[in-house]
């Protein structure tokens, strides 16, 4: 296939009043409103997911100065472990009602991703925490292998189907949109989420301590706070967030796969870097900007550039807006306000 | 393991005692361990069950009484080995080869049989590629990734009535390379083609995509690419509330695709796959029965189509008068009879004419031939 050429088609497919309309260009298609707040939703609900994952990502950058690349993988192992144990009570008790069943699966992949999280900090992080920024970083990424690599002989290369306990089953609250319970679940539960997180950080003891270690660890351990145990809490926060989007993620698609972390992880490290990394109000702000606005770079891109650019270039759209932003905001959407990460 | 099977067909020659018989060597490559050892066990069968035919009746070629000899290899599946099988049955002197089995060791190989001035009949590689590469002596007797793509754009415009056909693809040289086809065959058959998107062969989210396509209002949205993406985006396409009819080729064409995909799987869901179901073959009948005596077993996929390519061989080497790749090699290339799968006669570059393909809907949780 030759590349189409902008000057050789374009023009004359503009001048020529009598030649056959080309959709590309005349046709956003029936029902303009309904598909903007279709792309709005099917941003909305990615973008929550994004945001959950986001925080993990920032919340240990704005302690550590770590960017931990395992962190999409927390999501993976959340996600199986989960689907593991649905299966298992499918076959113990099969007239379990499904909600309970989820919230037993969704309990058990949290404690376990916690109990991960804190693992994963004691024995690869502690040690390196005074080690060149290079090796924690280097280490993160080993992690990230180890856990896909394990991932892969417990639960195998296949995709999994994953049991869609909450329906999924469209529901239509304006003519011509559509969006299933999961979905609602998935953007009210992650903003209940962020909610707590941020009354957790900012209302509580424990949060008061995660902020003091974030602005200078060797004051704050001056001071009494118990630095370890609040990065190690700091890590167990972020795994159980992660373990939430990753059966969230999971639900939404209907698939589990070893490898699937990697994706999401490395969007959600992109929107944490968008909003302001280290920073949580950014985290959120960052992931809902980027699920809108890959959404609508899909959608859209083909009209904006008059079929010069099609939806195979639809990543591009968030790293040229990543990029804009980092231009001229340097410390991303909402910045780097030391008084505010944790 | 490496072996070399080397098949003798025993059988009293009345006439034509005092006659020096002629034996004529054909090659045999495909996977014989591995994996798919079973699919290429398969095709070296139908091979030897033409051969052993050929045999039993009696060939002449250009006045002379001639045995065929099979010698069969094992490539593994496995290009490198491919061409190292490919150079042995070069040298152990063969007049024709039918193999390999996989288009990723059919495509290095033809290069040494090219070389060696050997013709080859592939009875299993789809991809176009094969016999895109000039060379003189490469063939195949099962439809490739054009002509599926070619059925399927025909079988969304004609058998279902769509006006409006939207396109996906994965962006790999699979996926795009089919969905091209498939476009092509949309517009040729007279209907539009609504949207052109693309995926990854990583994505799970299709949202934007089939929002987007949804304002077009396709009657049947098409997908080039394998059952990983296929299943998640039938998923999706219904969470959409879009009621269009989906298609997808080979790749979605699996039990996989099935389970993965869910309740969202309904009789309004196709896929494609080259070649026909061996019971709507005109000699398959015969063929299943005669394979079960010979080999006693069922045949899994590629047998017919080995039969008919050394079928080809031979009748090339009647006609020209003579074993001889350079003498017959014309004669092939006109090659025209009734074999088992159907009609074989190859275009210039060496694919199969009208090269069937079988359509495929959703049944009773199963893919049921149409």
């Amino acid at each position: 296939m030759t590349p189409r050429s902008v000057v050789g088609v374009m023009p004359a497919r503009l001048m020529d009043p009598t030649a056959a309309p080309d959709w590309r260009l005349v046709r956003l298609g029936r029902g303009i409103m309904e598909t903007l707040i279709q792309q709005l939703i099917n941003g909305l609900v990615i973008g929550s997911v994004y945001a959950l994952i986001a925080l993990g990502y920032t919340m240990v950058y704005g302690i550590l100065g770590l960017i931990n690349f395992a962190h999409g993988d927390v999501l993976m192992v959340g996600a199986l472990v989960a689907l593991q144990t649905m299966t298992f009570l499918m076959g113990m008790a099969p007239g379990m009602s499904p909600l309970v069943m989820l919230s037993i699966a969704l309990l058990v992949a949290i404690v376990v991703c916690m109990l991960l999280g804190f693992t994963m900090e004691r024995l690869a992080y502690r040690r390196l925490r005074n080690a060149p920024r290079l090796a924690p970083l280097i280490t993160a990424i080993g992690v990230s292998f180890l856990l896909q690599t394990i991932a892969m002989i417990i639960w195998g290369r296949n995709y999994h189907t994953y049991p869609q306990l909450i329906s999924t089953t469209p529901l239509q609250p304006i003519e011509g949109v559509f969006i299933t319970p999961v979905q609602i679940t998935i953007i009210f539960g992650s903003a209940a989420l962020m909610i707590g997180l941020l009354l957790l950080v900012n209302r509580t003891k424990i949060g008061r301590a995660m902020r003091a270690t974030a602005e200078n660890h060797r004051v704050a351990s001056l001071m009494g706070v118990d630095t370890n145990a609040v990065i190690a809490f700091t890590f167990v926060i972020g795994a159980g967030l992660a373990a939430v989007a990753g059966v969230m993620f999971a639900s939404n698609y209907g698939i589990a796969h070893y490898g699937m972390g990697f994706m999401p992880g490395l969007k959600a490290f992109t929107a944490a870097v968008l909003g302001g990394i280290g920073n949580l109000g950014g985290a959120m702000l960052g992931g809902l900007v980027l699920g809108v606005v890959e959404s609508f770079g899909a959608g859209y891109i083909e009209n904006l550039t008059f079929g010069f650019l099609n939806s195979s270039y639809q990543d591009i759209f968030a790293f040229l807006i990543l990029g804009l932003v980092l231009i001229f905001r340097p410390t991303g959407l909402l910045g780097e306000r030391v008084s505010d990460r944790a | 393991m490496k072996k070399t099977v080397v098949a003798f067909a025993i059988m009293s020659i009345g006439l034509g005692a005092a006659q020096a018989q002629e034996v004529v060597k054909l090659g045999s490559a495909a996977p014989l361990t591995g994996t798919i050892a079973h699919l290429g066990k398969d095709l070296e069968n139908g091979t030897r069950m033409a051969v052993e035919a050929l045999n039993a009746q009696g060939v002449t070629i250009g006045g002379k009484k001639v045995k065929f000899e099979l010698i069969g290899e094992d490539d593994q599946a496995d290009p490198r080995t491919g061409t190292t099988v490919a150079q042995r049955l070069v040298d152990a002197g063969v007049k024709g080869v039918i193999g390999h089995l996989n288009s990723g060791t059919s495509i290095p190989a033809s290069r040494i049989y090219d070389q060696g001035g050997i013709p080859q009949i592939s009875p299993a590689s789809t991809n176009p590629k094969l016999t895109q590469q000039n060379f003189k002596g490469v063939f195949r007797t099962i439809a490739n990734d054009v002509q599926q793509g070619g059925a399927l754009g025909k079988f969304a415009v004609k058998s279902l009535g769509a006006k409006k056909v939207a396109i996906i693809d994965d962006r790999t040289a699979y996926g795009q390379g089919l969905a091209d086809e498939t476009e092509k065959a949309v517009k040729a058959s007279g209907a539009q083609v609504v949207a052109r998107e693309f995926t990854t062969d990583k994505a799970t989210d299709f949202n934007a995509i089939l929002t987007k396509i949804r304002a077009t209002a396709p009657d049947v949205i098409f997908f080039g690419g394998m059952d990983a993406q296929a299943g998640p985006m039938l998923r999706q396409m219904k969470q959409l509330g879009i009621n269009a009819k989906f298609l997808t080729g080979d790749g979605g064409c699996s039990p996989e695709m099935i389970k993965l995909a869910g309740e969202a799987m309904s009789a309004s869901t196709y896929c494609s796959m080259a070649g026909l179901p061996l019971d709507k073959m005109p000699g398959g009948a015969a063929f299943r029965e005669q394979y079960k005596k010979r080999f006693g077993g069922e045949v899994q996929l590629y047998a017919p189509y080995a039969y008919d390519a050394a079928t080809a061989i031979v009748k090339a080497m009647e006609k020209a008068g003579s074993p001889e790749p350079s003498k017959y090699l014309p004669e092939l290339k006109k090659i025209n009879f009734n074999g088992v799968t159907g009609n074989v006669a190859f275009d210039d570059k060496g694919d199969i004419k009208e090269g069937a393909v079988t359509i495929y809907s959703f049944k009773d949780g199963n893919w049921v031939p149409m």
